[in-house]
């Protein structure tokens, strides 16, 4: 099977609608973050608290927040992930002391509003395994149920691994019947002292201020030099304007990635910089095969001129650069789909990077090439043809070229 | 060309052995082969649900104890030496970044006794640098080597207490370690599979400091009232603690006036254990003396019965029990409430004390419910997009496509393999990285077949057409890998955690992805076209 047979699209001469399209979506994606102050950074950056709750049966945000209110004070914010019961709540870094405490207080909080009757019971549902077993060990004793230390261990073992393995909730205690080393007896003690509460933690996290600051400056850092190392990688093996190109072409897609989060209101974190990063890597890759048939092109001294030359090139590689993309995108794809919650963010900036770093090696990268040989064309009065890069052991020779003559001013 | 074959072949199958091996080991059933996989494969907290928390030690504490004690044993070597003054202070440190600035000011000393003084100092003070203020004034600062070996010694110290309490938590595979190399104070606490966040968490950072003071009166309901008592200033030799809150029977806490220096520190404790009070009641903790330290209080309770003393942990009253007889190196804690609460207090008293407090600055808690379910996601996610992955290439190429596959199955059982051997650590986003490799790999398939393509329809026959193809794609296949390396690498350097594990899995897998794409899938070519019958067709 193939798509593209002896391809000849005009990619240069119709840039300019895609151009225009980039620079639409940058301006969006630029005013998106400009009516937003800035991007939304997750709490890894900004500091603050998240926690993952899952519900047995998900209450409405706003209860939720109403209910947090009473006991923490400031920003609080909750997100209901969809498809399924879960909800995250986070709250910003006020002050460090209250952060100190933000665990403890949102989960008693959540006690207050969602397990109101415990009657000093367990919630076997937040409960590790020390806990339950300690206070399984009295009341199995009292009900003459003798078991060993180790098989007290064991028993509360199981039952948490029961727990755990249904998303970290059980419904209903009768459900532990069939957990193994759960008789009716300890099934009866079992219900004398826990409760199974209406929510489990999945997950909380929270990040001083220090921290998280240290991390912003990181994570700038790190896209910078990531550039930076491209850019001087490229300019060594082919020349310094093919660097320059791919590097704004990278950029590009950085920022419109970046005013896309804004726009889809989507949380800035450290996973989200690795998928930047992983971008950065991959759209270069994208713009490195074109240019490196265009470097053999050159060499191969094939009639035309530069831009045609740059076309030609950029038609050969096209089924290549689909397949790839396509292929890579079905994977980013499927982790955007199945990956979870936790990888949402991460997912996302592939699935739309992985796109824009493919078009803009074709409508970004190479017209820059092509402006910038316009440029110096023009410059030297249309007497020299292209350049050629390459590397220095074989740099072909132009045979019939015209030696640039300078004319006296 | 025949041998070479061969030869390369047995490359490749001892590869993949070597590479089985590491994944699975050599198991004898199907138990011992799950084993193997759990023992080789080792998972990130954020997959097998546990926590890792960034303790902050707060160095000013240590500090101004310092100089507080050595103000003290200033003015004992000063009184000693009939050398006269107005007053000796230390001035503390508020914040962690003044800590080093600490300061001792004297105040009085007559310029007659400056060289008696400074003779004092200089004998017995070697740590901190004296400089005069005016003629009767002196402060002294540290010199800033040893406020440079104090640093040191509270950050380590803090790290090996906090190591025994992890361990004796029973979290085998916790893990304390320095954040970063440079003088800085930060912690790094990694405990995996722990279920009870909230408990580690107050126990890591109980400072356990346990003193027993004479108590001199009390317990007063306030601050005010205690000092009403006695008219309004502290007798000398005294001060105020206040009551914990958590023993307190209900109420404020009452405020005690006490001796000003312990009669025990809890560095003079030998061993604690939680233990059930008589009668099966409630649940206390009983603490043996050391040799030196048991001598003093029996001494001390010997003459002193009938009177109180002030049982004290980090700076608050746990409780004030009168001294029935003499007691020699045992004591008990008594009313801790629950089982836990004992033998926390128990393990914090073994462990020894913190010498500064800590404060945390980062936590991320995966609870094991979350873990469990990104396992099952990540594989789902895995498997979806290698098949789409497949079918793609099988569609695309035909049976080239099952050689491109073939390559790619080898590329991520390498990678697996690596991370086995280098004992890396799979993580969520290491998860994704295999993903993301698969997807990237295939690249290398593509370019090439995409080459053999273009020879094909220039006119060339199979074998140079494939050659060419392979030649010609792979300096491209090189550039590419190295630019996304590049960013990896960087990633690695400046990343954390989970994020590290990312760009580990994903150079990993590029490398490996060179040796499948260019090597094993040539020799899959060159064996299918050096068949006896010729090949008149490639199917790509």
């Amino acid at each position: 099977m193939e798509i593209f047979k002896h391809t000849n699209f005009d990619f240069l001469g119709k840039k300019w609608p895609f151009i225009i399209v980039s620079l639409l979506l940058t301006a969006a994606g630029l005013t998106s973050l400009a009516l937003k102050g800035g991007p939304r950074y997750g709490i890894d950056f900004t500091g603050g608290a998240l926690m993952d709750v899952n519900f047995i049966k998900r209450p409405p945000a706003e209860a939720i927040r109403s209910a947090l209110h009473k006991k923490l004070s400031g920003e609080l914010e909750v997100q209901e992930i969809s498809n399924s019961q879960e909800a995250l709540i986070s709250s910003g870094a006020a002050n460090e002391q209250a952060l100190q405490i933000a665990r403890n207080d949102m989960i008693a909080a959540l006690n207050a509003s969602f397990n109101p009757d415990s009657g000093g019971k367990l919630d076997i549902n937040n409960a590790g395994q020390a806990a339950l077993s300690d206070a399984l060990r009295q009341p199995l004793a009292n009900a003459s149920v003798a078991l060993s230390d180790d098989q007290l261990q064991a028993l509360a073992k199981s039952i948490t691994r029961y727990r755990d393995a249904h998303s970290g909730l059980i419904r209903n205690l009768d459900e532990l019947a069939g957990v193994p080393g759960v008789t009716p007896q300890v099934l009866n003690v079992i219900k004398q002292v826990c409760y199974p509460g209406s929510f489990n933690i999945r997950s909380f996290e929270f990040v001083g201020p220090k921290i998280g600051a240290d991390l912003r400056q990181q994570a700038i850092n790190v896209v910078l030099i990531a550039l930076g190392a491209m850019l001087i990688y490229i300019a060594f093996r082919f020349e310094w304007i093919y660097g320059v190109a791919a590097v704004i072409a990278v950029f590009h897609d950085t920022i419109i990635t970046i005013g896309l989060f804004s726009i889809f209101h989507k949380q800035i974190d450290l996973t989200v910089i690795a998928a930047l990063l992983t971008l950065v890597g991959y759209s270069m890759n994208d713009t490195i095969v074109t240019f490196d048939r265009i470097r053999e092109n050159l060499k191969l001294q094939i009639r035309g001129s530069f831009p045609h030359i740059v076309n030609l090139s950029i038609n050969q590689t096209l089924s290549r650069t689909v397949l790839t993309s396509g292929l890579t995108f079905l994977t980013a794809l499927s982790l955007f789909l199945f990956g979870g919650q936790v990888l949402n963010g991460f997912s996302f900036a592939l699935v739309i990077g992985i796109i824009i770093g493919t078009y803009s090696s074709i409508f970004i990268a190479s017209p820059i090439l092509v402006f910038w040989q316009d440029v110096a064309d023009r410059r030297k009065r249309g007497a020299r043809p292209p350049a050629v890069p390459s590397r220095p052991q074989n740099v072909a020779k132009p045979v019939k070229s015209v030696k640039p003559v300078r004319t006296a001013k | 060309m025949k041998r070479h074959l061969r030869l390369k072949f047995f490359f490749i199958v001892a590869v993949i052995l070597i590479c089985i091996y590491g994944i699975i080991g050599l198991p004898k059933s199907k138990a011992e082969l799950v084993e193997n996989w759990n023992n080789n494969i080792r998972l990130g907290l954020d997959l097998r649900g546990g926590t890792y928390l960034v303790v902050q030690v707060q160095q000013q504490d240590a500090f101004n104890a310092q100089a507080g004690g050595d103000a003290e044993r200033l003015k004992d070597a000063m009184r000693k030496a009939n050398v006269q003054f107005s007053d000796v202070s230390a001035e503390d440190a508020k914040t962690m970044e003044e800590a080093t600035n600490v300061a001792i000011s004297i105040k009085g000393v007559p310029a007659t006794q400056a060289g008696t003084l400074r003779g004092i100092l200089s004998e017995q003070f070697a740590q901190w640098l004296p400089t005069a203020v005016n003629a009767t004034d002196y402060r002294l600062t540290m010199r800033p080597s040893e406020a440079l070996k104090m640093w040191q010694s509270v950050l380590t110290q803090t790290k090996n207490t906090l190591d025994r309490k992890v361990n004796a938590l029973g979290l085998a595979e916790a893990t304390v370690q320095q954040r970063r190399a440079d003088r800085d104070s930060e912690l790094l606490v990694q405990l995996p599979g722990v279920d009870d966040t909230a408990r580690v968490k107050q126990i890591l950072q109980t400072a356990a400091v346990l003193e027993q003071y004479e108590v001199k009166s009390g317990p007063f309901p306030s601050r005010d009232a205690a000092l009403a008592q006695t008219g309004g200033i502290l007798p000398p030799g005294t001060k105020l603690i206040g009551q914990s809150q958590a023993n307190s029977s209900g109420g404020e806490g009452g405020v005690y006036v006490v001796a000003r220096t312990p009669i025990l520190r809890g560095t003079d404790i030998r061993n604690a254990r939680p233990e059930q009070g008589q009668m099966g009641g409630s649940w206390e903790t009983a603490f043996v003396l050391s040799q030196d330290a048991a001598k003093k209080f029996s001494a001390f309770t010997g003459s002193h019965i009938g009177d109180r003393i002030a049982i004290v942990l980090d700076g608050k009253v746990l409780l004030a029990p009168s001294i029935k007889g003499q007691i020699s190196d045992n004591g008990v804690i008594e009313g801790m409430g629950s089982q836990q609460a004992a033998s926390d207090l128990a393990l914090n008293l073994n462990s020894g004390s913190l010498p500064a407090g800590v404060k945390y600055e980062q936590e991320n808690t995966v609870g094991p419910s979350l873990g469990a379910d990104s396992i099952k996601e990540g594989f789902l996610a895995g498997i979806a997009g290698v098949l789409a992955v497949i079918v793609a290439m099988l569609v695309y190429y035909k049976r080239s496509g099952i050689n491109a596959t073939l390559a790619l199955i080898l590329n991520a059982i390498i990678l697996i393999a690596c991370l086995s051997y280098f004992g890396a650590v799979l993580t969520l986003p290491g998860i994704a990285g295999i993903i993301l490799t698969i997807g990237m790999a295939v690249d290398s398939n593509v370019l090439i077949f995409e080459r053999i393509r273009e020879e094909l329809r220039a006119g060339k026959a199979i074998i140079p057409a494939v050659d060419i193809g392979f030649n010609k794609a792979f300096l491209t296949i090189v550039d590419t890998h190295i630019t996304t390396i590049v960013s990896c690498a960087i990633l690695f350097l400046f990343g954390s955690g989970p994020v590290k594990g990312f760009a580990v899995t994903l150079v990993i897998g590029l490398m490996a992805n060179v040796f499948t794409a260019v090597f094993v899938s040539k020799v899959i070519f060159d064996w299918e076209l050096s068949r006896p019958k010729p090949v008149t067709a490639l199917s790509i």
